[in-house]
């Protein structure tokens, strides 16, 4: 039953074979059982039974109704620790839920708890929280272990970042579905290493309110399920605009399931020559030409187009992204909430000590480097130059999209999951500059863009690939993520886990 | 106050008319004037064509709190005096993940205003965050318009009232620079016992107007006058209450000083004034301070905070362009009207300013433009002045110095409001129509006014009646009164039967003494022409 799609389980409930309240029990022993995975920073047990009672009294009104899912804990909710994985959060409860968890639990949806991430979610790996790192739950299936020998508990694969815990909660069964937040590839990354489907809208689709921002222009709630057609029903359910949020748009149509025979052949897939970047894996590589082959025998266009300015979207993203860091995180200051220092001889002092003993290395640099940009006599010199690459990168998309091309196929990492002993050997920003390569210029233009697991590598670890559609085009994207999904046969982890639930796997 | 200062020294000149009757006033008027001698010092030099003489260059930042129920990006109520933190959404205490929302009444009285200084109204404008660590800021920056502000290139005209009798109307331009849409901050209150500080968020993220008006004036008194004016304009418009005590309206001036034709020399800012009156003390002493230092052949300190210098700006991610429409026409599809700012809509809506209103009052009532200065000055006045004439006869020519004389003097001796007069407007038509109509004299009128004052409710006839103030035009006792004057008075009967006409007046005077200002005036003078022919 938990390897199921939320879909698949949400016909179970209403046809009784399972109730809400066991269902929620089933996954609460199961977050326990995989406690050492450390997805969960909080734990709603309490409140999720109770929210699976008043659904079972609701008689399940919709789909999502007593669907146990995991939000990140960047994300605001009501009366429930939201820590941002830092320090600086630890004890901080809101008084207030975000947009896209409230609409959640609006349709009866079941929070079971606040998903562990990368502080303040700067990171790509899920291993610099305040709470120590995420471990992905494929590292301790079968094929990883027997393929890759890994016989000691320390062997494990990090999940990817900085939504690791959502990724890692879906994946490893415990949520049907998962909010993450996606800046430069935070929800696609470690849904790739993590095997589930991974969408960033489109920018301004989805509600920003509620989520606490790493950078606001680039900023987009990120939807994680087992299936494609999960995430289009959340997307339908989460989209459109907010007033609470400015930048949102009106949703450009209502979104529920997707066409279950949608047709490639008049589809063009644009193959940007540019992410044939260096240290892409030969298995992800082939995995791409594999996909890139199907839709080709499938019928549609597939054909090389170029998007130049990819090179320098990285540098251009930190620059940005330091800037409006060092902006955001101005106010935690102790004053009002979070964290605040014992030594306070002044306010200035206690502005710095707080600040200091709030935050990690990873946030005081970028904080450092973010007030540096922003200095008066360098502000022309990095951030306006910045925001002038951003348009050109913007614009490498839009002139792709309208010589004719609908989606952009390219991996969504460089490579499967690295182990974590591998992973921490460089620093924070340089794994964020390699890992972020492939999916960051999305959150540039502001694009929709969806990771779907296609195979399993050597090694046992998922291998994703992204799919990136002009904006506003979400529905048309998930349609062709979808086909994918059905063609690649990715396999459940449910087949070599827990033996009891594999007779309700679907495939 | 300046251009309280041009209404109080208008009233000065009046006032000396009746200075017998009010002699606090003048030691108000006084006080006021203390400003016009700096001024007048160092303008005189420079008629002298001397020049090396330095004279003084003022740029004036002008925060005005707008008026609105809300704040500018939160539902939060805005209330001067409310207990502390009572007024605080999730958004003013930056509570991590809340985002801003412009309040669109708050961008609606800042193109009023802008089109009112006769400024180009921006069609797209943009917020900014400025960047700097203080306790009653909590978000560690505030939003502001530093790119491209709402209105911008405006004129604000005002005058100076000039000459020995302040009758001189000169009128002077200053260059409205921008207007731009801010966030206020909140208040920290020091309490140095505790050694602890404690902050109020009320305050925090209500809406400005920054209004930058450009250094093209050159003392206190024109600073002052600008700023009243523009205080007047922001009550018409109703986008700003400026209360200045209140901190609804805060001026910042830039000072420095050079000689004419030369460079601008260093300036400095006077901050934290509370009045137009200090306003123009403050600057007119930094004036100076500047003027010594430089004699003394010093040099003048920029003493700009450390964080203006080096702050950061960045454009706010949340907030998108805010656009402005010409007229419904220009509305794009789907965009509802309502929901829209709509200059156009904007335009019409104006109410009259007071340049306009004073001008009307002029061609109307056929008064002079200080009259209506004084009148457009106080609030309430020119609608007091209007209701008074509707119910009399008399000309308004002749009504004005009752209301800028006698009305305002006695509200200002006791610092009232026009609406708290203890005189309505029927009520003083009623004595103005009594002397009109020959009931009684002039100054008998003005011991009725005083006597109105002080006792409220009872009308000008009662007063008249009870103190048997009635004028006497009984011809008989006319006679006997006048024959008596010029029985004991043979001097001056010779002197008018020598021609010296004038004197006649002096007997008037005699009699008028008598009969304690009875008298019919027109009478007396025919009996007494008749008795000294």
């Amino acid at each position: 039953m938990l390897g199921l799609f939320f879909l698949g389980v949400s016909l179970a409930l209403r046809e009784g074979r399972i109730s809400p309240t066991e269902l929620c029990k089933k996954c609460l022993n199961r977050i326990k059982k995989t406690q050492h995975l450390n997805a969960y920073i909080t734990v709603t047990e309490e409140s999720a039974l109770k929210q699976a009672q008043q659904s079972e009294v609701r008689l399940l009104k919709g789909p999502l109704d007593g669907i146990p899912f995991a939000v990140k804990d960047n994300f605001c909710t009501k009366n429930i620790k939201t820590t941002c994985a830092s320090k600086m959060l630890k004890d901080y409860t809101p008084p207030y839920n975000a947009t896209v968890v409230q609409k959640l639990l609006d349709q009866g949806a079941v929070l079971m708890g606040k998903a562990n991430l990368d502080e303040f979610a700067m990171g790509a790996g899920c291993t610099d929280g305040a709470f120590g790192p995420v471990k992905n739950p494929w590292s301790y299936a079968a094929p990883y272990r027997e393929q890759t020998g890994a016989m000691l508990e320390s062997d494990w694969a990090i999940t990817g970042g900085s939504s690791g815990g959502s990724a890692a909660a879906v994946a490893s069964l415990t949520s049907y579905l998962a909010l993450g937040s996606d800046t430069g590839g935070s929800t696609r990354n470690p849904g790739a290493l993590c095997g589930v489907v991974a969408l960033k809208p489109t920018y301004g689709l989805l509600s920003r309110h509620g989520l606490i921002p790493l950078v606001n222009s680039m900023d987009v709630p990120g939807i994680m399920a087992r299936s494609v057609n999960d995430a289009a029903i959340v997307l339908g359910i989460l989209q459109g605009l907010d007033v609470r949020d400015s930048t949102t748009v009106p949703a450009p149509s209502p979104l529920t399931e997707l066409p279950q025979d949608f047709d490639v052949k008049n589809i063009c897939v644009g193959i940007p020559k540019e992410y044939h970047a260096p240290g892409l894996s030969e298995e992800t590589l082939a995995q791409w030409s594999r996909v890139a082959d199907l839709f080709e025998r499938a019928g549609a266009q597939v054909k090389q187009v170029s998007l130049p300015h990819t090179q320098y979207s990285i540098v251009c993203y930190h620059v940005l992204c330091h800037a409006e860091v060092a902006s955001n995180m101005a106010r935690f200051d102790g004053l009002e909430y979070g964290h605040r220092s014992q030594i306070d001889s002044s306010t200035e002092v206690m502005y710095a000590s707080t600040r200091h003993e709030g935050f990690n290395d990873v946030v005081r640099g970028r904080i450092l480097s973010g007030n540096y940009f922003l200095l008066k006599q360098n502000y022309q010199h990095y951030f306006v130059k910045a925001q002038k690459v951003r348009r050109l990168i913007a614009d490498d998309f839009r002139n792709v999209f309208g010589s004719g091309v609908d989606v952009l196929l390219t991996p969504t990492t460089l490579s499967d999951a690295a182990c974590y002993q591998d992973f921490t050997q460089e620093d924070n920003r340089t794994r964020s500059a390699q890992e972020d390569v492939f999916t960051q210029p999305a959150n540039m233009a502001g694009l929709p863009a969806v990771s779907v697991p296609t195979a399993l590598s050597r090694r046992g670890l998922p291998i994703g690939l992204q799919l990136i559609g002009p904006a506003l085009h979400d529905k048309k994207l998930l349609s062709v993520a979808q086909w994918i999904e059905q063609r690649v046969g990715f396999p459940s982890i449910s087949d070599w886990d827990y033996s009891r639930e594999r007779s309700a796997h679907i495939h | 106050m300046a251009a309280f200062c041009v209404a109080a020294s208008e009233l000065l000149h009046n006032m000396k008319q009746i200075s017998g009757f009010y002699p606090k006033a003048s030691c108000v008027i006084r006080r006021i004037r203390t400003t016009n001698p700096r001024c007048d010092s160092q303008i005189q030099p420079r008629a002298k064509s001397t020049p090396q003489q330095l004279v003084g260059v003022v740029g004036l930042e002008i925060h005005a709190q707008i008026n609105s129920s809300t704040k500018l990006f939160s539902g939060s109520s805005v209330r001067f005096s409310a207990p502390p933190n009572s007024l605080v959404s999730f958004f003013d205490a930056s509570l991590p993940g809340t985002l801003p929302v412009l309040n669109r009444r708050c961008v609606e009285a800042a193109v009023m205003t802008g089109l009112a200084l006769n400024c180009n109204i921006n069609r797209k404008s943009l917020f900014d965050r400025k960047h700097y660590f203080y306790a009653d800021l909590p978000a560690g920056y505030q939003i502001t318009q530093q790119r491209q502000p709402v209105a911008v290139d405006g004129t604000l005209t005002y005058s100076l009232l000039e000459g020995k009798k302040r009758s001189q109307v000169i009128r002077k331009n200053v260059h409205i620079k921008q207007i731009q849409l801010e966030q206020d901050s909140g208040k920290s209150l020091h309490d140095d016992v505790h050694s602890q500080t404690l902050i109020d968020l009320n305050r925090a993220g209500v809406g400005l107007m920054e209004l930058v008006m450009e250094p093209d004036m050159s003392c206190g008194e024109e600073a002052a006058a600008a700023v009243r004016e523009l205080q007047l304009i922001l009550q018409a418009l109703g986008t700003c209450q400026g209360n200045m005590s209140e901190g609804q309206l805060r001026v910042d001036a830039n000072v420095s000083v050079h000689r004419p034709g030369e460079p601008l020399g260093v300036r400095t800012e006077v901050k934290n004034i509370n009045s137009v009156r200090y306003l123009a003390r403050a600057i007119d002493y930094e004036i100076q301070r500047q003027i010594g230092i430089l004699q003394r052949g010093g040099t003048v300190q920029n003493e700009t905070r450390a964080y203006d210098s080096k702050s950061g700006f960045m454009p706010e991610p949340n907030l998108p362009p805010l656009i402005v429409y010409e007229d419904n026409a220009s509305l794009p599809a789907g965009i509802d009207a309502c929901q829209a700012v709509v200059v156009q809509k904007i335009k019409e809506g104006l109410p009259e300013l007071p340049s306009i209103k004073r001008d009307r009052l002029v061609q109307t009532y056929g008064i002079l433009p200080e009259h209506s200065f004084t009148l457009v000055n106080e609030d309430g006045l020119v609608e007091y002045f209007e209701a008074v004439l509707m119910a009399t006869k008399k000309e308004p020519r002749k009504v004005i110095g009752w209301v800028t004389n006698e009305l305002l003097g006695h509200l200002k001796q006791q610092d009232l409001s026009v609406s708290q007069s203890p005189i309505s407007p029927p009520a003083l038509a009623e004595l103005l129509e009594l002397q009109e109509t020959g009931h009684i004299s002039s100054s008998v009128a003005k011991q009725v006014f005083q006597k109105m004052w002080r006792s409220p409710g009872k009308t000008a006839a009662q007063i008249t009646q009870e103190h048997d103030l009635g004028l006497v035009s009984d011809t008989a006792q006319l006679h006997s009164i006048c024959q008596k004057v010029v029985d004991s008075h043979p001097d001056e009967v010779h002197a008018i039967r020598n021609g010296n006409k004038k004197v006649l007046n002096k007997l008037m005077g005699l009699v008028q003494k008598e009969t304690k200002g009875r008298a019919d005036p027109v009478l007396v003078r025919k009996i007494l022409q008749e008795k000294t022919s």
